[in-house]
């Protein structure tokens, strides 16, 4: 141990130069798998993220599900800090979905770091003082007399130390203080916080450890493919189930009725159980299903459009927001600009497909899920197999890739249900086709727009008829912002199921928004990025509902504007500056986009600028800056090549092959700045990436005068841009 | 019916259909789970091992096309972390949700071998693998760092101390 200390030291001081600017602490933590230490051998264990044992090897529970997001990073290091030990004494442990222990886990709406960045800091904080407490009563010395670093306590005026794990035993009998009063650091004095450190997983992932939902092992397990209906949830009239079950390594086949109507929850289809998913998915080429008829299976991709057109046309069923009189300042306008805007349904392609483990034991239920949303899986699982919450133990497994794919556990309640009929543990793995075509889509969504300016290029009026799923939010920007403004939604009643993709609603609104207003500031034959700045001023105090803070936007547009050379620098021949602002989850992002479109029409992407304002810390720099870069590629892979039509009923895209993502030779550096304002901090996951498909789009039209009102970019330019 | 092969250096003896592909055999007959699946039509790359010492996306590969020859996998790289390739991937911080890493290291490993200092244009040739998270720019960077970090005169795909392969 003394040794490893040592070399744990020397670790600490190692600073590696970082490709590309900026340095990487040398710094390492450990993972472990809930159980793999023994929690009984912690003489200290002031709470349930925190263990300590006399060897002074300390463990911190990561609460929420990781799926690449960091979390299993950055929540625990908050402990850390507070604690004031060193990031390489330190093991991580993934926990159990156990709401009861740990508060709300879940991996969803930027939330990890707001939900629980205080509390956590308030976790290690009291750990801390019950440490410190214990050293002042075991050398009779007052606590004022006390330092701490590196799990170590010292009283500098006689020269003694003990490690926390010499201090454990007396700290476990001291009086835990009060969450709320307890004394916190300085952040200014943070040691950890704020600084680049190397993902815990980061050993296992490069040496191929068995970390995903994909590489769970149980003793005895099968594997299972379960097959669905191309139409969206129609249900099995038959299926040549005995030829199935004569196939090589078949155990099981069985028709699945269903449970629940709504897309959300066990769909109707048929399992296919086999000594291995070779041998199941290999048997399924043989399956043949009658499906009955499904109303969904008369919608298609030209259907929607028609449809969103006559529903404009139509009075709106909801207004979101009135100001003023739109029509009578359309009636004064100098200029104005009508447009309609579309993004497609899009899939969220996590590279891990959808898949789980379960075992149905003694009317218990085991799950090893990759979910974003355990407790909620464990509850679909509940209402529909009639088990008891309590009986259901459900193990978080690393997630490859969740993007808001896994907040639904569509696959989860499938393995469960599987497994109780094959009476054995059984994986279920959905196949990319599977995934594909049975997603939980991106929602579709047409904007159209009115916008006018007067005489002095201000905006004076702005009309948006959205037709879509009811997502507007009230406070959507630029609402209150603009004089006359008017908001409204049409319903458009369909069968695709839908859900949550990254920056939900804004990574759709934010394309539609930020791109019609670069066409009034066009109009206005005003600067664009300058029009954005006098379009948020003045800053209009937040009011509920609408949290939204115009000077803080402000701040990262001057940002961007600075770090980009918007204005200053002329960029290359061909090349056209392109800007866009939302807000998000809390987050405040500006990106400016510089981009060229060549002789065929085929979109390069030279740099992305991204300035950020998420409030007064980063846990992670390294995290923060991989999210960002992250949600910048997504957005622009998702802007060039991504959509998923609809044919009878049905999705048409099933594999990479036609639903293409983004690679390395179109890949384009992201510069990402991050302004620190006097705010709480908050989550990194998404703000960043709905700014940056209108700032593409909106460089495309600086370069070449061309606007792109619908996604993907496809062929609008000549070329298969994917 | 009964396949041989050396696996990370280890003889290997399978009894599986033929048309099993590799990475099944890989994944569920022989345990090795760092090889990935993410779209079973050699699209995506998470499935790309070493077969004769040169990268292959393994969802392709029938066992039987693979027989009797030599296939290196993530977990044959090295088990520590120690090839100079696994070490700028963790120190650089490349991988997000990691789920693609192993097969982007291997083709790594694979451009490294045959360019010992690739240009931006052999890396874009060289590294079609799919990263849904997006972390292409920490690859590139993780691909110059190692290339830079080898051993003089040592072949930069292998340091000293590895944990032997089977191929070569
Ligand atoms: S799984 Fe083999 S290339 Fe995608
Ligand atoms: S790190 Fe998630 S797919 Fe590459």
């Amino acid at each position: 141990m003394a040794d490893s200390l040592q070399t744990d030291r020397r670790s600490f001081l190692q600073v590696l130069a970082v490709v590309g600017g900026g340095v990487m602490f040398g710094i390492h933590a450990r993972d472990a798998e809930a159980g793999e230490l023994e929690p009984g051998a912690a003489p200290f264990a002031p709470n349930a993220f925190i263990r300590i044992t006399s060897d002074n090897r300390i463990t911190l529970i990561a609460k929420n599900p990781e799926e690449g997001q960091g979390v299993k990073q950055s929540l625990p290091m908050i402990i850390c800090e507070e604690l004031d030990a060193d990031w390489s004494q330190i093991t991580v442990e993934q926990a159990l979905s156990d709401e009861s222990k740990y508060g709300r886990q879940f991996a969803g709406g930027s939330l990890s770091t707001p939900m629980n960045y205080d509390n956590h800091r308030r976790l290690g904080a009291a750990a801390r003082a019950m440490l410190v407490a214990a050293a002042a009563k075991t050398w009779n010395v007052p606590v004022g007399e006390l330092t701490t670093v590196r799990a170590q306590v010292s009283h500098n005026a006689s020269g003694r130390r003990a490690t926390y794990g010499q201090l454990a035993a007396t700290a476990a009998t001291m009086p835990a203080p009060d969450l709320a009063t307890v004394a916190l650091k300085d952040p200014r004095t943070f040691r950890l916080l704020g600084k680049r450190v190397p993902g815990v997983d980061n050993r296992k992932i490069v040496t191929g450890k068995p970390l995903f939902g994909i590489d769970v092992v149980v003793p005895g397990m099968l594997h299972a493919v379960f097959e669905k209906s191309p139409v969206f949830g129609a249900t099995v009239v038959s299926a040549n189930l005995a030829t199935i079950r004569r196939q090589p390594g078949v155990k099981h086949a069985f028709i699945v009725d269903g449970v629940g109507t709504a897309l959300d929850g066990l769909m109707p289809g048929v399992a296919i159980v086999a000594d291995t998913w070779y041998n199941a998915k290999t048997a399924r080429e043989k399956l043949q299903v009658k499906w009955a008829e499904h109303p969904t299976a008369k919608q298609s991709t030209e259907w929607f459009a028609q449809t969103a057109k006559e529903l404009s046309a139509k009075p709106a069923d909801r207004v979101v927001r009135k100001d003023g009189d739109v029509d009578a300042a359309f009636a004064a306008a100098t200029k104005v600009v009508e447009a309609e805007y579309f993004y497609p349904f899009i899939s969220h392609a996590t590279l891990e497909p959808q898949n789980c483990t379960a075992h149905f034991k003694d009317g218990k239920l085991e799950i090893w899920a990759p979910t974003q949303m355990p407790q909620p899986g464990r509850e679909l699982v509940s209402r529909t197999m009639g088990i008891a919450p309590q009986d259901i133990t459900i193990h978080l497994t690393r997630i490859g890739g969740g993007f808001g794919r896994r907040l639904k556990n569509d696959y989860m309640v499938e393995a469960a249900w599987i497994a109780r009929e094959a009476g054995a543990p059984v994986k279920l793995l959905w196949t990319r086709e599977d995934d594909m075509r049975h997603g939980h889509y991106r929602p579709a969504g047409f904007h159209f727009l009115k916008g006018a300016v007067d005489a002095s290029g201000k905006i004076v009026a702005w009309k948006n008829r959205v037709v879509v799923e009811p997502y507007m939010r009230l406070g959507e920007f630029p609402g209150r912002y603009i004089a006359n403004y008017l908001l409204e939604t049409s319903t458009l009643a369909h069968g695709v199921p839908t859900g949550a993709l990254r920056a939900p609603g804004s990574n759709g609104i934010a394309f539609a928004i930020q791109s019609f207003i670069d066409e009034l500031a066009h109009a206005a034959d005003k600067d664009p990025l300058q029009f954005r700045l006098d379009l948020l001023t003045p800053a209009m105090p937040p009011v509920q509902g609408d949290a939204f803070n115009a000077e803080r936007m402000r701040g990262v547009l001057e940002l961007v504007r600075e770090k980009s050379g918007w204005g200053t620098r002329t960029p290359a021949k061909g090349h056209g500056l392109g800007v866009a602002f939302h807000f998000s989850h809390q987050g405040y992002f500006a990106e400016v986009v510089e981009a060229s479109v060549g002789a065929r029409g085929e979109v390069k992407v030279h740099r992305v600028w991204v300035a950020g304002d998420v409030g007064s810390q980063i846990t992670n720099l390294s995290g923060a800056e991989n999210q960002c870069q992250g949600s910048c590629i997504d957005g622009v892979s998702a802007a060039l090549g991504q959509e998923i039509t609809i044919t009878d009923g049905r999705a048409v895209q099933g594999n990479f092959d036609s639903y293409p993502l983004l690679r390395m030779a179109r890949a384009f550096p992201v510069e990402v700045h991050f302004k620190i304002t006097d705010n709480p901090p908050t989550g990194m996951g998404e703000p960043a990436l709905p700014p940056v498909i209108p700032a593409l789009c909106n460089a495309i039209f600086a370069a070449t005068g061309k606007r792109i009102r619908s996604l993907p970019i496809g062929d609008q330019l000549g070329y298969q841009n994917s | 019916m009964p396949i041989s092969l050396t696996i990370n250096g280890k003889p290997t003896t399978v009894d599986v259909p033929p048309e099993m592909p590799l990475l099944w055999v890989l994944r569920d007959v022989l345990n090795l789970k760092g090889t990935k699946y993410g779209c079973g039509i050699s699209q995506c790359g998470a499935c790309t091992v070493h077969l004769a010492g040169a990268p292959v996306r393994s969802c392709g590969i029938p066992i039987s096309a693979a027989s009797g020859m030599s296939i290196t996998t993530i977990e044959g790289l090295s088990a520590t972390g120690s090839h100079p390739v696994q070490k700028a991937w963790e120190q650089l911080d490349v991988a997000q949700c990691g789920y693609c890493q192993a097969g982007q290291i291997m083709t790594a490993v694979s451009l490294l071998r045959n360019k010992k200092n690739p240009t931006d244009a052999d890396i874009d040739a060289a590294m079609q693998n799919i990263c849904r998270c997006g972390t292409y720019n920490r690859i590139r960077d993780a691909i110059r760092l190692a290339a830079r970090s080898a051993p003089a005169g040592a072949t930069p795909a292998r340091a000293p101390g590895d944990d032997l392969t089977g191929e070569e």
